[in-house]
């Protein structure tokens, strides 16, 4: 869900600003020179893969994948989406320059969260493995949703409503979410473990 | 999926050198999206108008994007002018809508319908290659231009090959339900793009530190700012400045 140009307040749109200019230092610190061309990459795949919609009864959803983004590139999931919002800012025209840095906070916060509360659940074995990629993938879309809601309120409390339609919107998104990271993450852990995230809290 | 069709093009902002246009774009959405006067709001989505003169978009291509972006803002449509109470415009039912909602989300069509269009005419008429050397030169951090080239360079690349997985699924007989076969299936191809990512992402670096990257992208075209460029730069100025004066001119004034 990208929160469109000219809604937001001054200061919640400056806000998102600096907290994802925080966020994308930290990941660039981390982010080795010899890392770029995996991470770019690998943006470019969560870019693809957030096109996909997904059929949900008579409707479709288009997937976020910002848990899996969490849990495979750590910190780098700031800076990471941060591009592939401004690509689709350039190719869509979702989203804009004065959205950037709350739409991009929207979406990576939770998703360095997820990394933060979930990787070492998510390299033990498939009992437990599992279950937490369930709660990568619903938690951070969740997360994502009442941040969105709470961006719309801090610019005007008349907003709630709207607000409550965005965290329900969430609601459906959230399971299928959950379930395909269970499906993803069980695939990488038996083609390529290396993939998830490995001992030690460094960016991958 | 993806195309540039704004980015095609001819016009005087097709050729406005994107270190202009993208600081531009910049200060211009962010006075709109502080503005709070009618005025002002007219006045910009006036501007941005002309600007879509000036770039002579597609049209067809310009309303699908306008189309799309107005979905959600008609979400506020929906629901303000229910939910704020104020002086009744009309009744519908036992609904009453509000002259103050009405307003509110008027003002927000106009502001998002003013930036989005003025942000199409001056940065979607540049391809990503350009705009991430103009980053470079604005001085953004170097890792985050690299990131975003390394992104677009592969976007495509990515893109055919899940293509490519999808329409090998479709052969075999999937189609797409509301059920968990759909949602393995999907998720699969996603891992699966994942992993030759991961691998691709080793070639390339191997290459791109055989051929000497040591954390630096040269850009081939080191175009001084021309004449041309100071004049739009110029315009482009006196745009802002103007939607500025609208929205606190009074107040500078008085």
């Amino acid at each position: 869900m990208h929160i469109s140009e000219g809604i937001l307040s001054g200061p919640v749109l400056g806000a998102g600003a600096v907290l994802t200019m925080a966020g994308c230092a930290m990941g660039l610190r981390h982010l080795e020179s010899d890392k770029i061309a995996r991470t770019g990459i690998m943006s470019a795949c969560f870019f693809v893969a957030s096109l996909i919609h997904v059929p949900i009864g008579p409707s479709s959803v288009h997937l976020l994948f910002n848990g899996a983004v969490g849990l495979i590139l750590g910190w780098a999931a700031f800076p990471a989406l941060l591009v592939a919002l401004i690509l689709q800012a350039v190719f869509f025209q979702f989203g804009g320059i004065t959205t950037l840095g709350i739409n991009t906070f929207i979406m990576a916060f939770p998703a360095v969260i997820g990394y933060i509360l979930f990787r070492a659940l998510v390299r033990r074995r498939a009992g437990w493995a599992l279950p937490a990629a369930f709660f990568t993938g619903a938690f951070s879309v969740f997360l994502s949703g009442v941040l969105a809601a709470l961006a719309l309120m801090f610019t005007e409390d008349k907003f709630i409503n709207v607000a409550g339609l965005v965290i329900g919107a969430h609601v459906p998104v959230m399971l299928i979410e959950g379930i395909m990271t269970v499906f993803l993450v069980a695939f990488l852990k038996r083609v390529q473990p290396d993939m998830l995230p490995s001992e030690g809290p460094s960016s991958r | 999926m993806v195309r540039e069709e704004f980015s095609i093009g001819d016009s005087v902002l097709h050729h406005l050198d994107p270190r202009v246009k993208v600081p531009a774009a910049a200060a211009f959405s962010t006075v709109v999206a502080l503005s709070t006067r009618w005025s002002a709001m007219e006045v910009a989505l006036g501007a941005a108008l002309t600007l879509v003169a000036f770039a002579r978009l597609p049209l067809g291509a310009l309303f699908r994007r306008l189309f799309v972006v107005n979905g959600f803002i008609a979400l506020f449509w929906a629901v303000l002018p229910v939910s704020i109470s104020g002086t009744p415009w009309m009744h519908v039912g036992p609904l009453s809508l509000s002259v103050e909602g009405m307003a509110l989300a008027g003002r927000m069509t106009l502001k998002s319908n003013g930036i989005i269009l003025a942000f199409i005419a001056l940065v979607a008429t540049s391809s990503v290659g350009r705009l991430g050397a103009a980053m470079n030169r604005l001085k953004m951090p170097e890792k985050l231009t690299h990131l975003l080239l390394l992104t677009y360079r592969y976007l495509f690349v990515i893109q055919e090959e899940y293509e490519r997985l999808k329409r090998a699924a479709v052969v075999r007989g999937f189609r797409p339900k509301t059920n968990l076969h759909t949602y393995r299936t999907y998720a699969y191809m996603v891992a699966i793009l994942f992993v030759r990512a991961a691998a691709r992402a080793e070639r390339v670096q191997h290459a791109m530190v055989c051929r000497g990257f040591a954390g630096r992208f040269h850009a081939l075209e080191e175009a001084p700012l021309t004449g041309k460029d100071w004049i739009g730069a110029l315009a482009l100025g006196g745009m802002v400045m103007g939607v500025a004066f609208m929205e606190w001119g009074a107040w500078v004034c008085s």
